[in-house]
């Protein structure tokens, strides 16, 4: 049975207050504490390392998969492997997520490593959220690492949101795609405090057709460093386009490194990067609404991250 | 219930912009006019708190509000519609509609206010407040929020600036109905015969001083008037380039 805090922690990461419906994996502090499998996905735990392979039949449609993970011992460190083959096309959304509780001296860590091999022609939306709290000493790491193959015609679109509690993390993500596939990433960040976020993008744009779009809006105050790596290698015919957007509060820092590569004379690359401090007049709009400057920031900032 | 006494405004620069502008405004519709960089705008924004005055008072319904905040004058009700409305990633046109009225609006309030401005509330409420927005949409979404707050005091800074013809007609008549349905009072910034056509009050501010003030029968035949003299003077340049071309 769950506990208050880990039932807490399951809601934050997968806005689950109860068992999902279709097939879920959740593993707490380290083990496997519930499964469930379908007709059309199974799940199998690993033999040579820590981890799952979720397997999604062809032609799948309509189903989902939730896989949170949660932490509520201090001092833990986690190390997952988790393999979605996904079949031809599927069409399915996978929420995945973490959350850690660390109350204790220790610092609590999760390394996720997804890797998604997308078949022909499926559709994949890719949820995960990251949530640490913590009113001990220990800090909350994470570093999730993605790595995504799409087949000719595959599309996946994948959401990736961490607001606050995470002191430390490095989240790569990687990916190919073949003709014809298209890849949509939308990352959200909030960092506050002494927090350390480092953001790494790389994609290959590989197939005739393919297209890559990757979206980052990050807030990042107090003492925060935020870090946002992004190239899209452009080897044939292709689209790609990234866009960085970030406010930048009290003594934080902010740097973006936008990398396009075009390898071939077809391939049509384009970069947006801002980084800026919420602007008076955006304050000012909304104090003439009767709002407080601190209720003005707060709002501007939920809107930017919602 | 407005009442500014001897106010003035430097720049940082120590460019003088107000001289020594006192106003009483009991009018209901009162519209100030004048040359461009005569000190129209800067006069608005330091009613509304966006500046604060370097010398002199101002005083709305008794209450002394010259070192007041933004939001404290916003909250004894006074709204301004800005001249140029500010972009917000992120926030939808609901949910400024909702900070404006003070409360989560609802699809059909929403579209009450938005419908005066001749939006469709379906095609819009979802919309964020960003570049996709032309600067006429902008605009009527600026409006419709100081509808919803529905203040004693509303300021319009030129509202007719970026808005095509056909949303000009609908604009004068927004202000018509505003000024007949409800208790509290306009005051706009505007350069629009039209528009201050259907004032009470007109005021001139020219140079940083108030020019002139009065009844709009009485201002603004002899502002219509200058404008007359204007279009001789241009009839007369343009007689002699026609001249000048033809044969």
């Amino acid at each position: 049975m769950m506990d208050a805090i880990e039932k807490k922690l399951l809601h934050e990461v997968a806005e689950l207050d109860s068992l999902p419906v279709g097939a879920y994996n959740i593993r707490a502090n380290g083990s496997l504490q519930s499964r469930s499998v379908t007709a059309n996905i199974d799940i199998v735990t690993k033999e040579d390392k820590p981890g799952i392979d979720i397997f999604i039949k062809p032609g799948t449609k309509n189903e989902s998969v939730h896989i949170p993970v949660i932490i509520s011992q201090t001092g833990l460190t986690d190390l997952v492997y988790n393999d979605f083959h996904i079949g031809d096309g599927a069409d399915v959304t996978i929420i995945a997520g973490c959350g850690i509780h660390n109350c204790g001296g220790g610092n609590a860590q999760h390394d996720g490593i997804h890797t998604f091999y997308v078949g022909k022609n499926a559709k994949i939306r890719y949820v995960e959220k990251h949530y640490g709290e913590g009113d001990g000493r220990g800090k909350q790491i994470m570093n999730p690492t993605t790595v995504i193959h799409l087949a000719e015609g595959a599309q996946m679109e994948m959401e990736t949101t961490q607001i606050a509690g995470i002191d430390d993390t490095i989240r790569k993500t990687s990916g190919d795609a073949a003709a014809g596939a298209s890849l949509i990433i939308r990352e959200k960040i909030l960092t506050v405090g002494d927090q350390h976020a480092v953001t790494d993008f790389v994609v290959d744009l590989n197939g005739e057709g393919c297209s890559a779009n990757v979206i980052s809006r990050s807030v990042a105050k107090d003492h925060s460093v935020q870090e946002f790596k992004s190239y899209i290698n452009g080897n044939c015919a292709c689209a790609g386009h990234s866009e960085c957007d970030a406010i930048i509060m009290d003594d934080a820092r902010v740097i973006a490194t936008p990398g396009l590569i075009a390898n071939h004379v077809d391939a049509s690359l384009i970069h947006e990067a801002a980084i800026g401090k919420i602007a008076g007049e955006q304050l000012i709009k909304l104090m003439t609404l009767g709002l407080t400057e601190q209720e003005a920031e707060e709002q501007i900032v939920n809107g930017f991250l919602a | 219930m407005l009442e500014l006494k001897h106010v003035g405004f430097e720049t940082e620069e120590n460019k003088e912009i107000l001289h020594d502008v006192s106003l009483t405004l009991q009018e209901r519709f009162v519209a100030i006019t004048g040359p461009n960089g005569g000190g129209k705008s800067t006069l608005a924004k330091i009613i509304a708190g966006i500046y604060e005055p370097t010398s002199g008072q101002i005083l709305f319904d008794g209450v002394d509000i010259t070192h007041l905040s933004i939001t404290e004058r916003a909250n004894l009700g006074i709204s301004y519609a800005f001249q140029q409305p500010v972009r917000f990633k992120g926030l939808k046109v609901k949910d400024l509609l909702s900070l404006a009225a003070g409360r989560d609006t609802s699809v059909n309030e929403a579209c009450s206010y938005l419908s005066e401005v001749g939006l469709c509330a379906r095609d819009y409420v979802d919309r964020e407040i960003n570049a996709s927005l032309s600067g006429g949409e902008l605009k009527r979404i600026e409006i419709a929020m100081v509808l919803a707050r529905g203040t004693k005091l509303s300021i319009f800074d030129e509202p007719e600036a970026g808005i095509d013809l056909w949303s000009f007609q609908n604009l004068i008549r927004v202000f018509e109905k505003m000024y007949e349905q409800t208790k509290g009072s306009i005051l706009i910034i505007s350069h629009q015969e039209r528009i201050l056509n259907i004032a009470d009050t007109i005021v001139v501010v020219k140079e940083g001083r108030i020019a002139q003030k009065g009844p709009r029968t009485e201002i603004l035949p002899a502002l219509l008037g200058s404008a007359d003299a204007a279009r001789e003077a241009c009839d007369v340049l343009t007689d002699k380039m026609e001249g000048s071309v033809t044969p």
